[in-house]
């Protein structure tokens, strides 16, 4: 860790806040992604059952 | 080829597959070597301190922010003129993206400004047009949750955008339109007198193509799960529509 002297808490918090915002940006796009294609996924299945079922 | 084969979502969904894991390693990449060589191995500034070691989130955020907003425009540009579906849910993807990074630009400017100006934050040009940025860019979300017609929304929205445009621009030159403010001119500069120095510049350029890429990726993730949100709706209301 350098020493950031007396601006240490400043600095710190810059990169904890912004790498943590960056962080949940990334986690809500791939856990939204995930639960679409899930979803079409599932409708589209049983879209094609129902098809072959008729 | 012609660039307008991306606009079908099929051809659009291929090429992003193949170009993700590209862009995401890359990401990593500039990433990781800008903010570690940044943090742990460049000196202090001699008048800012360590707080110097802002500058390798606050200014590529900031450059972010803006641009987004111009790739938005140009996409609801392309709505608008040649009603090009994947070009509209482009600009709807990227929008969270500018928020945050927005965000991020408001809040390391805020937190580096305190020790060096005295004070969070100043109705300076530069940071009032950058407020005013945030607020369109919640404003474009929220329009678009607003309307449940989808094309009505890329309509208004894409209008929207333009009229936010003018706020993108101010943002980028608000300190050299008024020449006042707290807020400098451009940290970045082809002028080597008026650039950063370049123990500085170098880590920098690698958070830039780090932001830059990791704008890419979210944004053709994003845009992969506009359009299967858009087919599973289109789905759904056939199959209603057939019953």
């Amino acid at each position: 860790m350098p020493d950031l002297g007396k601006y240490a808490f400043e600095v710190s918090m810059a990169y904890v806040v912004s790498l943590s915002l960056l962080g949940v940006l990334v986690a809500v796009t791939l856990a939204k992604g995930r639960k679409v294609r899930a979803q079409l996924r599932a409708f589209e299945e049983a879209r094609k059952e129902a098809n072959e079922k008729a | 080829m012609s660039l307008w084969e991306y606009a079908n979502p099929k051809k659009f969904m291929q090429t992003s597959a193949a170009i993700l894991p590209y862009t995401a390693g890359l990401t990593a990449i500039c990433l990781v070597v800008g903010l570690v060589w940044g943090f742990f191995f460049t000196p202090d500034d001699f008048r800012q301190g360590s707080t110097v070691k802002i500058i390798y989130l606050h200014v590529p955020s900031a450059m972010m922010a803006i641009n987004i907003w111009v790739m938005m425009l140009v996409t609801s540009l392309i709505w608008l003129i040649r009603r090009h579906h994947v070009s509209v849910l482009a600009a709807k993807a990227a929008a969270p993206i500018g928020v945050v990074m927005t965000l991020i630009a408001l809040f390391t400017g805020a937190i580096w400004g305190q020790p060096m100006w005295g004070t969070w934050w100043e109705w300076d040009p530069r940071l009032t047009s950058f407020l005013i940025l945030f607020l369109f860019y919640l404003g474009y979300i929220a329009l678009w949750s607003a309307i449940e017609n989808s094309d009505t929304a890329a309509d208004l929205t894409s209008i929207l955008c333009l009229v936010g445009s003018v706020f993108a621009v101010l943002s980028r030159y608000a300190a050299n339109f008024w020449n006042q403010g707290l807020h400098q001119g451009a940290s970045l500069s082809l002028d080597k007198e008026k650039n950063v120095a370049d123990v500085f510049y170098q880590p920098l350029l690698f958070c830039l193509a780090g932001f830059v890429l990791l704008f890419v990726t979210l944004l053709l993730l994003r845009t992969r799960t506009e359009i299967r949100t858009r087919r599973l709706l289109a789905l759904r209301l056939r199959e209603r529509q057939a019953a």
